[in-house]
């Protein structure tokens, strides 16, 4: 393979990874744009969408259905996980976060905390269950294979590059859901009482918009995208564990930060560098080396450009 | 007036007479080996209150510099190491390198926002584990620096054995790092930190250097975690490895104050006791129940109470936030409030 060869082939991976995660951060970046609160809990609502959606494979025996059987298993776990995963982050703002609005900030992000520490400890219950695809229960905390339904094969024949139709599944799950969403947050009722209310809380309920609903909503939209985002994560990277959503958390809040938080180009943008930053990184430096990596560029960005990339300034009000 | 013992001096005095309760009890239920976790957690928490508490500035990274301090007195005390320091003068250096590593923190940090600093906290966290790790031919990786030494009074060198006389050791320090903290929250420097958590635009406009306080603070707590390191590591005879010192320990330290009392010293104590009480000796003490009856087989995830512990950490957070947001012991202000 030559040297430029391998640079593309990890430019692939690095965008579909980088997709993913978009995908991710669109969900810190619409919750902190409405309420400011960085949903801690968001990472680990995916690794629960992901728990799920092999929970389904293993339940309905997908791994026996033929090709065109999967294509359908596929859209049944996209949107079970991400009914779930929606449903979920929109309980633990019913549950958890509601309540505390008028405290401080700092109450609120502890609270989230808290939050993702729960859905951490369901998730090691989950690893748990008799089930033969969670190993029969044995050993909870162990990762878990996630059986590789889509085709492993390359579909440039054979040649030194490789594209499969995991990479295709990747860009065919996230582009739709991104100008979907973009369209939505632009045109729509609901989109513009999101951004009525993500600008003054008190004047948009002045003006009749059910600000408690309309969070709720955002919730419910960003933990869905964190359940499309497990299903094609998995089938993806063919290997979970429950404390995968610290670690895809934390690259989606980075990228969110990246791109300017509050702003969906900016998510987009944000997750792509990091996706091939990583891929990069694992090729050209240490994989052992990748996590520091993204975390310095998480430290320098906040302390050099806080607002991000693409994000607006604005000056804390007194 | 007369004197009237406050909370913590109720505790204080409570814990010193603890080791006669063990002289009566049985070997299984004797409780001085958990209770010296109890006293290390509550000085690392002791130092989380200086910034979280004090100076309202969230802090998701302390376990990192407790680990600072762990390997600070790692290198400084081992035999492998040019330095070969012995107890008292390494554990005493521990405390100006933390503040050092919270200054180095600390120092670009400290103009973002309140959530950006708990990010940057953790992210600093990370990279400290992350680097102490790859580091190895430093830090020795995964095997962690040992063996460490013991103080030793009077020429004999303490062991492990020694049960009493580590209680009493650590019995002393927390008692001093209280002492320490007690005058600065009473101190000039206390009020302004007391200040600029309130409201910081005021506080600056009243004259009090913003920057400068916040970056005493990080310093402080910085300080007194590194110390809590060097301890952890002593009674070890070893840091352990770098995960020993991961985003779990900076949540419980956040736990203890949360759940305490946030500003609060007695909270602080108060929180150190229940939450490492769960976590070490209820949960350890039913784990070893529960495997001499026979209850729990390997099998089954939900029978084996340290699975439990994520849970119980999150539900103490979310709860205390809802139910008791100062605290089970508040701090004097918020009394004076009602």
């Amino acid at each position: 393979m030559l040297d430029f060869e391998v640079f593309i082939q990890q430019l692939i991976t690095g965008l579909s990874n980088g997709m993913i995660i978009a995908l991710i951060a669109i969900g810190y970046t619409m919750v902190y744009g409405i309420i400011e609160l960085i949903n801690f809990a968001h990472g680990d609502v995916f690794m629960l969408g992901a728990f799920l959606a092999l929970t389904l494979l293993g339940a309905l025996g997908m791994e026996a259905w033929g090709p065109s059987g999967q294509i359908f298993g596929v859209a049944l776990m996209l949107i079970g996980s991400a009914v779930f995963c929606g449903g979920l982050n929109w309980s633990l703002d019913r549950l958890a976060y509601r309540a505390l609005r008028k405290s401080s900030k700092l109450s609120l992000l502890v609270s989230a905390i808290g939050c993702s520490f729960v859905c951490m400890n369901l998730g090691l219950f989950w690893g748990g269950a008799p089930m033969k695809v969670f190993s029969n229960g044995n050993a909870a905390a162990a990762p878990k294979d996630f059986p590789a339904i889509i085709p492993q094969i390359n579909l440039l024949g054979d040649g030194f590059l490789r594209i499969t139709p995991g990479d295709l599944l990747v860009f065919a799950v996230t582009i739709p859901l991104m100008v979907g969403l973009t369209f939505m947050v632009k045109r729509t009722r609901l989109g513009r009482a999101m951004r009525a209310v993500a600008q003054d809380p008190t004047a948009a309920s002045l003006m009749g918009i059910p600000v408690d609903r309309v969070i709720g909503a955002t919730f419910f939209i960003g933990g869905a995208l964190g359940g499309f985002a497990s299903v094609i994560y998995s089938l993806y990277n063919n290997t979970i564990g429950f404390q995968m959503g610290t670690r895809a958390g934390m690259d989606a809040f980075t990228a969110a930060v990246l791109g300017g938080i509050g702003s969906l180009p900016g998510a987009v943008l944000g997750g792509l560098t990091i996706g091939c930053v990583r891929s990069m990184s694992d090729q050209y430096l240490e994989t052992r080396w990748t996590n520091t990596i993204v975390f310095g560029i998480l430290v320098l960005i906040l302390i050099f450009r806080p607002n991000g990339l693409l994000g607006s300034t604005r000056r804390e009000k007194v | 007036m007369r004197w009237r013992p406050g909370p913590i001096f109720i505790i204080l005095a409570l814990a010193a007479f603890l080791p006669l309760l063990d002289i009566v009890l049985p070997p299984k239920l004797q409780l001085c080996e958990a209770v010296r976790g109890v006293f290390l957690y509550a000085i690392l928490a002791l130092g989380l209150n200086v910034v979280t508490g004090y100076a309202g500035l969230l802090n998701l990274g302390i376990a990192a510099f407790m680990a600072v301090g762990a390997y600070a007195f790692g290198i400084l005390t081992c035999e492998i190491y040019p330095f070969q320091l012995g107890f008292w003068p390494a554990i005493a250096l521990t405390i100006p390198i933390g503040a050092l590593a919270g200054f180095i923190l600390g120092a670009p940090t400290l103009g973002l926002r309140g959530d950006y600093l708990a990010i940057v906290t953790l992210g600093f966290g990370e990279i400290v584990q992350d680097v102490l790790k790859n580091l190895d031919v430093v830090t020795k990786g995964t095997q962690g620096i040992n063996p460490l030494p013991a103080p030793n009074f009077g020429g004999s060198q303490w062991t492990a054995d020694d049960e009493y006389k580590w209680y009493y050791l650590f019995f002393a320090l927390l008692v001093l790092t209280v002492i320490a903290v007690r005058n600065l929250e009473r101190s000039r420097l206390g009020r302004a930190w007391f200040s600029i958590r309130e409201d910081e635009i005021a506080s600056r406009s009243m004259g009090i250097r913003v920057e400068k306080i916040k970056l005493i603070a990080f310093a402080t707590a910085a300080a007194i975690a590194a110390f809590a390191g060097g301890l952890s590591a002593s009674v070890l005879s070893s840091t352990g490895e770098p995960s020993n010192y991961d985003f779990q320990i900076s949540i419980l330290a956040l736990c203890i104050v949360i759940v305490g009392g946030i500003g609060s010293i007695a909270g602080v104590l108060v929180g150190a006791l229940v939450m490492v009480g769960l976590n070490s000796i209820v949960l350890v003490k039913a784990t070893a129940w529960m495997a001499a009856n026979g209850i729990g087989s390997q099998g089954n995830v939900l029978l084996s109470p340290n699975n439990w512990k994520f849970l119980i950490f999150g539900l103490a957070l979310i709860l205390a936030v809802r139910l008791k947001p100062n605290g089970l012991i508040p701090p004097r202000i918020e009394r004076a409030k009602q």
